[in-house]
């Protein structure tokens, strides 16, 4: 699949490489960090931008035929629906009342109309 | 009419560019669901879609695209830090920041740039309020601050939607 001889696939093993790293660290913050709002944004961003890259990359390597397209338009799906699933699991998780860590120094969400059973953390 | 054709060309062409092929019972069957698809979404009003087939408005929203590129891989690799870094330095809350778009579809694309650009993830849009949960809030002034970093991104979408 991969010929270290081509440029082009060069390009996009490293990219590729690249992607596959943010996706390891978007799992390891899963793990390490504290709370659901701050494992969201580990576990959703990390995990679009090396979902991103690694889908670039099959668009590199294989251009634009059948399978390049198809990566193209996954690319965009979830560069859309990711950040608006990550939207929906924070605010669900706020009004549901879990807190913020300990460690957290504000919440302006928390007591404001929009969400007056919110609690403080 | 004008609406679910419109949408039955678009669909068609999305399916086309997942079969990439023309054979033509691939195609038939293509045909069919996109009419289905647009018939059923008849009452779906997309209001902003027509403004952004004017050409400024494009060319604005493609250079949008690398922009956002940029910011989204530099908080990436900021977020990386701070997951790799054994004593994990978070500071994380929940600051509240106006915006100054009026338009539903520029903020919603705001939105979803605050969630895509790691440290900072949309909570809840209540009219012109956004409540952003960061990784890292600022020592002073919070609230201002995260208006400054939506700053950068408004300006470009007023020039996409407004």
């Amino acid at each position: 699949m991969i010929d270290f001889g081509n440029p082009v696939h060069l390009i996009a093993f490293v990219v590729m490489a690249i992607g596959l790293f943010f996706d390891i660290v978007g799992c390891l913050g899963l793990v390490r960090l504290p709370d659901v709002y701050n494992r969201l944004q580990a576990g959703t961003k990390c995990v679009t931008l090396g979902t991103f890259l690694i889908l670039l990359g099959v668009l590199i390597r294989f251009g634009f035929d059948a399978m390049g397209v198809k990566a193209l338009l996954c690319l965009w799906f979830i560069a859309m629906t990711s950040p608006t699933a990550a939207h929906a699991i924070a605010r669900a998780a706020h009004k549901a009342g879990f807190p913020l860590w300990k460690g957290s120094v504000v919440d302006r969400y928390a007591g404001s109309k929009e969400d007056p059973k919110g609690v403080a953390s | 009419m004008n609406k679910v054709l419109s949408a039955f060309v678009f669909n068609l062409l999305v399916w086309l560019a997942v079969t990439w092929t023309f054979d033509p019972v691939s195609l038939a069957i293509g045909a069919v669901l996109a009419a289905a698809i647009a018939f059923a979404l008849r009452n779906v009003e997309l209001e902003e879609v027509p403004l952004l087939l004017m050409p400024h408005r494009l060319l604005w929203a493609l250079l949008y695209i690398p922009v956002l590129f940029l910011y989204v891989v530099r908080a990436n690799l900021d977020v990386a830090w701070r997951v790799l870094h054994p004593a994990l330095p978070i500071r994380p809350g929940i600051v509240k920041a106006r915006t100054t778009l009026k338009s539903p579809g520029a903020r919603v694309l705001l939105a979803n740039s605050i969630t895509l650009t790691p440290g900072t993830l949309s909570v809840d849009v209540v009219d012109d309020t956004f409540y952003v949960h960061r990784i890292h809030v600022p020592e002073d002034d919070p609230d201002g601050d995260m208006e400054r970093s939506m700053g950068r991104f408004e300006s470009y979408l007023r020039r996409i939607f407004e």
